[in-house]
């Protein structure tokens, strides 16, 4: 009994309070209304996933019919009514070099994530053999003083994955460097907050893509005499500026309104101003500052993709990029695997956040 | 001429706002020996707060002297421990962290153990010694002043002042913390001033009453000395002739200003010729 109660505050901190009925039936007595409860949570969005797929598979199949007809009329007109047939048996068989190219069904984007699983071991086969190859080679090349070969293959698309991570995390942590610091000392004077509120009112709404250039005119002036790695370092850079608006916001404010009593507290205690900031006024505000940066990492997230589709950038970005550029028959559907997977991942990034979030907010807020 | 332990000398407050702003208090004259309990009674809205924040040093008076001990009060003071009517309890530290923050600041020499033992005793002393770990969230309402008590106390202070601390209590509660607090006050002689709207616990607990007439341009009313002696039981308090003869001039006191007041608002304002917009036509 005590583990199903560990498991409910687990689920219920993580913001998965959803999954309560399942926790209930598998380690509880089951009651009428714990079943009731079970259908009403679990079945019904169950049946609306069913019904999501339903949706997409019949869009995609009146969009392929769309563009088979299409190409069948278009075929007619051009060549006659030979080569319509042609092309009718031919799509009819399913042969790749006539498939008309449209919105991909949920099996084909299934299979195509397969594909990209498959794809990934033969990479990591393949580094891991080039790895071993190079092994001695490279030892000798470093006690040589050069450089050690490195694997210059393609990257896979869990590879894109990582890399994509480790870039929203450096910028996260830019942006966190950065916004809370300031947000502190903003928010604790009113002269400092007058005096830059117009900085962050004009800057806040800046697009991506601004940023990016902004970030790539500074950046590639800097690097101009190293070989550093210049698009990871111009991506995460522009990532923690597009993003860390919020947690400057929300920090100042938080810092700003600080219960008036807590402040009284500290006056009547003679508390000395460092002690006043670090054990008032930043606890009072951890819940404001978590709220600002949960929205800083779903926006780093989000404008990550953009950016790396623009600054070239390796990760999952220039991944959707280079399969639009591409053009192959399953190009689409590496697409949208793409873009579940990009959905999936914000999600648990903001699940983690939420956590953290409601770890250390002391007026108990219930989960968004 | 012995100075006085604390002095309100014509004290006012205004705040200052667009229009030129509000008297809140007005020419308050106030004398408080060592060792008295005095108790302001006074209508919500009337500057019992404002008047706390004057003598514990978090404002300042427009004009008018404010001494303690003989010397301005510019600052708070350790020497004056408040216990404020909201409690105002840090929610993210526990009991102890809360009353420990405070004697740590208190005595910023002692050893950390002899903190918490400071701690302890006086966690202790409130009856929460199960709920020292807990946050303020997990406690009732009572239990948190307890802590707020515990927490001004803590810092031995030579004055408590106490801010209407007993509010928002139910009676029984109330009646429980209030002998806790004659009880600490009565241990080590100490001086204290209670702020409330309770005629009744002013009377059980102080030994000198005064009305706080209400504001704008609030100033003290006639002193009520409260001759009963000490232990006082609060279930013969009711047959106690000098009791219930205080008890009925303050109360009448209170009412005939209160009906005063009505009678001075008496003004009638003039409404401007205006009607809702119709956004149909």
């Amino acid at each position: 009994m005590k583990q199903s109660i560990t498991l409910n505050k687990i689920t219920q901190l993580m913001g998965f309070g959803f999954l309560k009925p399942i926790t209930v039936l598998f380690t509880g007595k089951p009651q009428k209304e714990d079943i009731v409860n079970f259908l009403k949570k679990i079945i019904v969005p169950l049946l609306s996933i069913l019904l999501f797929l339903g949706v997409w598979q019949g869009g995609s199949t009146a969009l392929f019919n769309k563009e088979a007809n299409f190409k069948i009329e278009k075929a007619l007109a051009d060549q006659g009514q030979e080569a319509a047939d042609e092309m009718r048996a031919c799509i009819a068989s399913g042969e790749i070099s006539c498939q008309p190219n449209t919105l991909p069904s949920p099996s084909q984007v299934w299979a195509s994530f397969k594909t990209l699983l498959e794809d990934h071991k033969v990479i990591s086969a393949d580094k891991l053999a080039f790895k071993e190859k190079t092994a001695a080679m490279n030892e000798k090349r470093v006690a040589a003083g050069k450089d050690p070969i490195t694997y210059t293959g393609r990257p896979s698309f869990v590879d894109q994955i990582f890399t994509s991570l480790k870039t929203v995390f450096a910028g996260f942590l830019l942006a966190l460097v950065i916004a809370v610091p300031i947000g502190v000392v903003i928010g604790l004077s009113t002269t400092l907050r007058s005096s830059f509120n117009w900085l962050i009112q004009i800057f806040k709404p800046v697009s991506p893509v601004v940023w990016l250039l902004l970030v790539f005119m500074i950046v590639k002036t800097l690097t101009k005499d190293s070989n550093s790695d210049s698009a990871f370092i111009i991506s995460f850079i522009s990532v923690g500026l597009c993003s860390m608006w919020a947690t400057l916001v929300n920090t100042a404010m938080g810092v700003s309104s600080v219960d008036k009593d807590y402040i009284n507290v500290a006056k009547v205690l003679k508390l000395g101003p460092m002690q006043k900031v670090f054990k008032v006024i930043l606890p009072s505000s951890l819940p404001l500052i978590f709220t600002g940066l949960r929205i800083t990492l779903s926006v780093a997230w989000m404008v990550l993709i953009a950016i790396e589709l623009l600054a070239q950038s390796p990760g999952l970005g220039s991944f959707v990029w280079e399969e639009f550029q591409n053009g192959a028959i399953d190009s689409n559907s590496k697409i949208i695997v793409a873009m579940f997977i990009i959905g999936i991942i914000g999600f648990l990034l903001d699940r983690i956040m939420l956590t953290i979030q409601n770890m250390v907010s002391f007026n108990k807020n219930e989960g968004v | 001429m012995t100075m006085a332990y604390l002095e309100l000398k014509n004290v006012s407050k205004t705040y200052e706002d667009a229009s030129g702003g509000t008297e809140v208090l007005s020419n308050i004259n106030l004398t408080i020996e060592e060792g008295e309990f005095v108790a302001i009674v006074g209508f919500t809205g009337s500057g019992k707060t404002t008047l706390v924040n004057l003598i514990n040093g978090l404002i300042k008076p427009t004009s008018g002297e404010v001494l303690f001990k003989g010397v301005p009060v510019t600052d708070t003071s350790h020497e004056r421990g408040v216990i404020f009517q909201n409690y105002s309890l840090l929610p993210w530290l526990t009991v102890g962290q809360n009353v420990y923050m405070a004697v740590k600041e208190a005595f910023p020499k002692e050893s950390k153990e002899k903190l918490q033992a400071i701690v302890k005793d006086y966690v202790a002393m409130v009856s929460l010694s199960p709920a020292i770990n807990k946050r303020p969230k997990e406690l009732s309402g009572g239990m948190r002043q307890r802590v707020a008590v515990a927490r001004a106390l803590a810092m031995n202070p030579e004055m408590i002042i106490m801010d209407e601390p007993l509010g928002a209590l139910d009676a029984l509660t109330r009646g429980n913390l209030q002998d806790e607090i004659l009880n600490i006050w009565s241990k080590d002689k100490r001086t204290a001033l209670l702020i409330t709207n309770d005629v009744d616990e002013g009377i059980y607990m102080a030994d000198r009453i005064i009305p706080l007439k209400p504001g704008p341009n609030a100033t003290l009313g006639p002193e009520f000395t409260i001759d009963i002696e000490r232990p006082r039981d609060k279930t013969s308090l009711n047959d106690n002739e000098t009791y219930k003869k205080n008890r009925n001039a303050i109360i009448e006191y209170l009412m005939d200003i209160g009906n005063e007041r009505k009678s001075v608002s008496n003004e009638t304002y003039e409404l401007p010729e205006i009607s809702p917009k119709s956004f149909v036509a």
